[in-house]
């Protein structure tokens, strides 16, 4: 793996960014294809009570994709997570109240639709995702023809111990979404993704499911006529994170994950 | 119908729809959310008042008890309001989440703006995303 820094050609009043590439697909990508482009690019991140990770994932996709502007959505935080996103260089948009998971990444969608970002990688603040991968899914998602690339946890061998509960839960709806999209989706509950172009714009339109945007948002990408793609991405565990869906909201989660994929189905849809 | 049962009917019924008109002159209560109130209560009224249309609706209906007709009709009127909030509450509740999400890009926004005032530079920082 080498290093390579390319400076976007100037194309308006306003200074090009630099970029850190790592390898030789990536220049071929930025590079060799001029027709591509530069894509402008953009991390979100929503963040709610993290003030002890978030520092260390924004230092850790710093260190590994330096040049990234990144968002925080801090999600009505109690503790000090908007201060700790912001001295780390960070962008931060604080939401009044916890809004929730959903609400909080829309908001994150909204504004890269808002500033003509033209691709977007979503992450989670508590570190299970490595910024490693993203070069890759930025990569990935510049195909023709993709418009969402999904780090999959298993698809790759990963420390990441996934609790039973959870893994029935991944499993079943893993199997609709395949079932539904034509093709095999192993990990709907991902939060480590890419979106490019329109699928950043649908993401940000009244189509997207607030509450936890899984299984049924894939199936409704892909009756959207949008092409997601699963790549393997290294998860590691969550240091002291209780998962969001736990006790009483596991059985809400599960209940709500299938009506939403019954009224997607049956929701006439326009295709592209 | 028993008369006290009648009685006590009639006057929970005017003093429903009464209420409901206070409130709504009072403006604590909005005309929109008054209807399904008004329209409850007059029908309860006109039930509770007229034996004739009570008896036909029990028919109708296939209640034995004057007084189920009552009850029925009072409890499918409240499932009809309960159903009403219920959708103008999830309406709301989008539209809160579109404001929350529009204030926390707006103040991002502001922030940026203010950070430009103070520092009017191509790049003034590292965080500046327009730039990139």
């Amino acid at each position: 793996m080498k290093t390579l820094r390319y400076q976007a050609p100037q194309s308006s009043l306003k200074q090009d960014p630099v970029v850190i590439l790592e390898n030789d697909e990536l220049e071929t990508t930025f590079i060799r294809d001029p027709l591509k482009g530069h894509p402008k690019t953009l991390i979100i991140i929503p963040a709610y009570n993290e003030e002890k990770n978030i520092g260390a994932v924004l230092e850790s996709i710093q260190q590994k994709v330096p040049g990234i502007p990144i968002l925080v959505i801090n999600d009505g935080s109690e503790d000090n997570t908007e201060s700790v996103a912001r001295s780390h260089g960070a962008n931060v948009i604080s939401l009044p109240y916890n809004s929730g998971y959903g609400v909080a990444l829309q908001t994150g969608f909204k504004y890269a639709t808002k500033k003509n970002y033209s691709l977007v990688i979503q992450m989670d603040s508590d570190g299970q995702h490595d910024p490693k991968n993203v070069q890759e899914l930025i990569k990935e998602v510049q195909e023709d023809g993709i418009d969402v690339i999904i780090g999959s946890r298993y698809l790759a061998n990963n420390s990441y111990k996934t609790s039973f509960a959870r893994y029935i839960g991944v499993f079943i709806f893993g199997k609709i979404a395949s079932l539904f999209c034509g093709q095999k989706v192993t990990d709907p509950t991902s939060g480590f993704q890419a979106l490019k172009g329109k699928a950043i714009h649908f993401a940000a339109s009244d189509h997207y499911p607030p509450d936890y945007p899984d299984a049924d948002f894939i199936i409704l990408m892909h009756r959207h006529g949008l092409k997601v793609k699963e790549i393997p991405v290294t998860m590691h565990a969550s240091p002291d994170k209780v998962s969001m869906h736990h006790g009483h909201k596991t059985i809400y989660y599960i209940l709500k994950m299938f009506l939403s994929i019954f009224v997607t189905v049956l929701r006439n849809v326009s295709k592209r | 119908m028993p008369p006290r049962i009648q009685i006590i009917s009639i006057l929970i019924c005017i003093f429903l729809v009464a209420y409901v008109f206070e409130l709504v002159r009072r403006k604590h209560l909005s005309e929109e959310y008054s209807m399904g109130w008004l329209i409850t209560g007059a029908s309860m009224l006109a039930l509770s008042v007229s034996e004739g249309l009570l008896k036909w609706v029990s028919e109708i209906v296939g209640a034995t008890l004057f007084t189920s007709t009552l009850f029925f009709f009072g409890l499918l009127f409240l499932m009809v309001i309960c159903l009403h909030f219920s959708i103008r509450i999830s309406a709301l509740t989008n539209q809160v989440r579109k404001l929350t999400q529009s204030i926390g890009i707006l103040d991002l926004e502001k922030k940026e703006l203010e950070k430009q005032v103070k520092h009017p530079t191509w790049q003034s920082d590292s965080s500046n995303m327009e730039q990139f």
